[in-house]
């Protein structure tokens, strides 16, 4: 809804007007970030249909969970946390950077965050999805893993790709969001006075990381 | 249109099109269509809802009389091996397989649309869209784009349940419960595309919810505190928090459900030790709170129509209103208590207590409207005789609710036509009258056309009618034994089956009616007043129809919505309506607006 006026010579942020039925930009600001915080409570309940099904099937099957665990490394999980945890870092000094009007720097950080996302989904596929499923790590009925010592392994990994690829899912979403903003900041859309949309890509890529922060040591670190 | 004039010298006095009516056409057909498909106008956008969910409300009503008519006999196989009795299937059948998949088909079709694309969105996502902004004083809700794309959203996962229609239709009841939703139909795609169709609406239903929580905590007008908001706010309030809330548990259940219907995931399949229950708990923690998604906001719109129409101060406002949240709190923690023969006995007993604290706020709400209309000077109109059929009919929903929730009786009733007949007199004796009672009650504000009274009001009395022989049928027949979900039954049942269908016609008749008035209305009704009814509420102060942007200047709140008592109704004119005299209850007159208009 933004409205621009047709001064020239300043940047968009600078011509930014709120939209008309909000009373003054801080509160559609507000308003924005109440929505979104109401989004992300979605996002999380979403997410607890999975943790809910993860720890069901962790007390009917702590053995085959047991297994699982054992199957997956540590080290691949770890790094994807710290991964992701940096972009997380850049992602705030982005929002910091756009608000002090450090656009150059804003612009950086906001690259090493794309990036970060995009090593995330790198490592995921490459040396997690394609080595496991290539020898039969398969959710359900797809399961051909020949050395399966529970038979309620094929549902470990069920839970681990439906847990992980729709998270991977909101990684690729955020860093479609991510590219925009990165965008638009170069393009002088947002500035000290007017930076909603990087304040909430960012609160998006924060929840984003707060739910791999929970799927790492439930999948990777607890036995 | 008289309006029409004025609105066109007010642009060139202010310089801007947002003068006018909503409805105002700005230039030739095709600019009207593309105006009002791009529009982010919350009462342009609860127009095209209304019209998108009447349209569903149709399709799912021809399904339900389907049903009904398959029922009117049943179906027998005679001893040369013919069939008799079946409504629906091959002429020359020798099994009646046929005709039972079809059946199957309609009353799965009749609840998915009915639940997931009327009865959700109805009455927060048209009237509530229209209202909610103008009756606090806001130009808009506080996304208005975001509110377009939930229209948008509906009318995909509207067209994704359409398609699976015509690829065949869905037998699995509209609970999609597994195993049948995994396992039935080898042909896959059917299933996949309603289970994509009601996780879709899933995203336009939080979209809309998320939208009214901010427009209620942001955009109230000066003066406007949370006790002063009309009640019918507060309802959609609760309702939102509850979409927000249960919405993304159903979205993760459906996308569970596809992965296992495409990939076989197996998390609800017990062969490869996944939990066909666990689809159950989730299904419901989405579905129980969203009952009361369904008729919360019919709950507002019966505080607000029947205290304007008693013209009276409503009674316990504050209750009504804690009510509502207390509902919505409630809602949580009570699904268990539609899987009684799924669970522990420790369990079931425990879902069961707390079932019953439903029934507390919501007798609260029922003795407060009903002290509302006592020695209240009632005018009998189309959308008060529907609150009336609201409060009778809900009434005998709630209180048959109450031997559902009793795990002794629930026993005996489960699955049965006594459970039908529940929902029914919940669901559609509840949102659906009030829904009713809101279109009459708003239709003038709303296209500034007067409906003709007198043939609304028989419509409504036909409803009545066909809605009560239609139902309480049920509830014998479910107490005798009938299960629910059957294409056929023994003799026993016959006559109170035929009652039962001959009662949908009579509904049919009703609606007709009630279709007939609302499209007359449009075509040649005469012009709607400001305020026909007397309300105090925000919208009685703007033109019928509103201007674009709702109100010419920010509205500054003076008086509570239902002052009845102490204030004056803006635009009063003593001819239009019965208001009774202020002075004769001792209280002195404040006039809000003393002039009569014209």
């Amino acid at each position: 809804m933004s409205t621009l006026s047709s001064s020239s010579g300043k940047s968009f942020w600078q011509r930014y007007v709120h939209a008309s039925h909000f009373r003054s930009a801080a509160e559609e600001f507000d308003a924005v970030k109440l929505g979104f915080w109401l989004f992300l409570t979605t996002e999380v309940l979403l997410f607890g249909g999975i943790f809910c099904a993860y720890f069901i099937f962790r007390t009917l099957y702590p053995d085959a969970w047991r297994e699982g665990s054992h199957l997956l490394d540590w080290r691949l999980g770890g790094l994807n946390t710290a991964v992701l945890l940096i972009s997380s870092y850049t992602m705030a000094m982005s929002i910091y950077c756009v608000q002090k009007g450090y656009f150059t720097r804003a612009k950086w950080n906001l690259f090493i965050t794309l990036l970060c996302g995009a090593a995330f989904i790198f490592i995921k596929i490459a040396y997690e999805y394609i080595p496991k499923w290539s020898v039969g790590k398969r959710p359900g009925a797809l399961f051909d893993y020949p050395f399966a010592e529970h038979a309620q392994l094929p549902l470990w990994w069920s839970v681990y790709y439906c847990g992980t690829s729709i998270h991977a899912a909101h990684v690729l979403i955020g860093m479609v969001l991510i590219a925009r903003v990165l965008y638009r900041t170069h393009k002088g859309y947002y500035g000290p006075t007017h930076y909603t949309m990087v304040e909430v890509t960012g609160l998006y890529w924060h929840l984003v990381d707060l739910i791999w922060i929970f799927l790492f040591p439930l999948l990777y670190l607890i036995h | 249109m008289a309006a029409h004039t004025h609105a066109s010298h007010a642009d060139h006095a202010h310089g801007g099109g947002h003068h006018g009516s909503y409805l105002e056409r700005k230039g030739g057909l095709l600019t009207t269509i593309w105006d009002w498909a791009t529009t982010v106008d919350h009462k342009k956008i609860g127009v095209m809802y209304l019209f998108a969910i009447l349209f569903m409300f149709f399709l799912g009503g021809v399904a339900a009389l389907a049903v009904r008519l398959e029922l009117f006999e049943p179906v027998r196989v005679l001893a040369d091996g013919k069939i008799t009795g079946q409504f629906f299937g091959p002429a020359d059948a020798t099994n009646i397989n046929a005709g039972n998949n079809i059946y199957n088909r309609l009353f799965t079709l009749h609840g998915a649309i009915m639940v997931f694309m009327v009865i959700v969105p109805s009455v927060p996502a048209s009237l509530g869209n229209f209202f909610l902004p103008i009756m606090i004083g806001a130009k808009d809700v506080a996304f208005p784009r975001l509110n377009l794309l939930s229209w948008y959203v509906y009318v995909l996962g509207s067209i994704f349940a359409v398609c699976s229609i015509i690829l065949g239709g869905v037998d699995t009841g509209w609970t999609f419960y597994t195993p049948y939703s995994t396992t039935t139909d080898a042909d896959h795609i059917k299933v996949v595309f309603m289970v994509l169709s009601a996780f879709i609406l899933g995203f336009s239903s939080i979209l809309t919810g998320l939208n009214f929580v901010v427009t209620i905590h942001k955009l109230r007008a000066p003066g406007m505190g949370w006790f002063d908001m009309p009640l019918f706010c507060w309802a959609v309030y609760s309702s939102a928090i509850i979409q927000v809330l249960a919405t993304p548990v159903i979205g993760i259940t459906l996308l569970l459900l596809a992965f296992e219907r495409i990939f076989r995931i197996g998390i609800f399949d017990p062969a490869l030790g996944g939990d066909p229950v666990l689809y159950q708990h989730f299904f419901w923690f989405y579905s129980h709170p969203v009952v009361y998604v369904m008729i919360l906001p019919g709950m507002g719109i019966i505080s607000e129509v029947l205290a304007v129409h008693a013209h009276k101060q409503i009674f316990g406002y504050r209750a009504i209103a804690f009510s509502s949240l207390g509902i919505a709190a409630v809602s949580f923690i009570v699904w268990g208590h539609h899987m009684f023969t799924s669970m522990s006995e420790l369990a079931s007993a425990v879902f069961s207590a707390l079932t019953f604290l439903v029934a507390i706020p919501t007798a609260v709400k029922m003795f407060n409207w009903i002290v509302t209309l006592y020695k209240s000077s009632i005018s009998i109109n189309a959308p008060m005789l529907y609150v009336l059929a609201f409060l009778f009919l809900f009434a005998i929903g709630g209180l048959t609710g109450l031997p559902l929730g009793t795990l002794s009786t629930d026993l005996h009733l489960h699955d049965s036509y006594f459970v039908v007949a529940h929902f029914h007199y919940v669901m559609m004796g509840g949102t659906i009258m009030a829904l009713m009672a809101g279109m009459h009650h708003w239709w003038p504000k709303m296209f500034g056309k007067a409906y003709n009274e007198k043939a609304a009001m028989l419509g409504c009395v036909i409803v009545f009618i066909g809605f009560n022989i239609t139902f309480m049928t049920q509830f014998f027949l479910g107490t005798q034994g009938m299960p629910r979900r059957y294409a056929s039954y023994i003799d026993e049942f016959h006559t109170l089956h035929q009652w039962s269908t001959i009662g949908s016609g009579i509904i049919l008749i009703g609606f007709l009616i009630h279709l007939f008035v609302f499209l007359a209305s449009l075509a040649v009704g005469r012009k709607a007043e400001q305020n026909p009814w007397g309300g105090l509420t925000l919208e009685w102060t703007i033109p019928s129809p509103p201007i674009e942007h709702n109100f010419e200047h920010e509205p500054i709140v003076k008086h509570g919505p239902y002052d009845f008592d102490s204030v004056l109704p803006p635009t009063w004119d003593p001819a239009d309506y019965p208001v009774p005299n202020p002075s004769a209850g001792g209280r002195p007159a404040v006039a809000h607006s003393p002039e009569p208009k014209d």
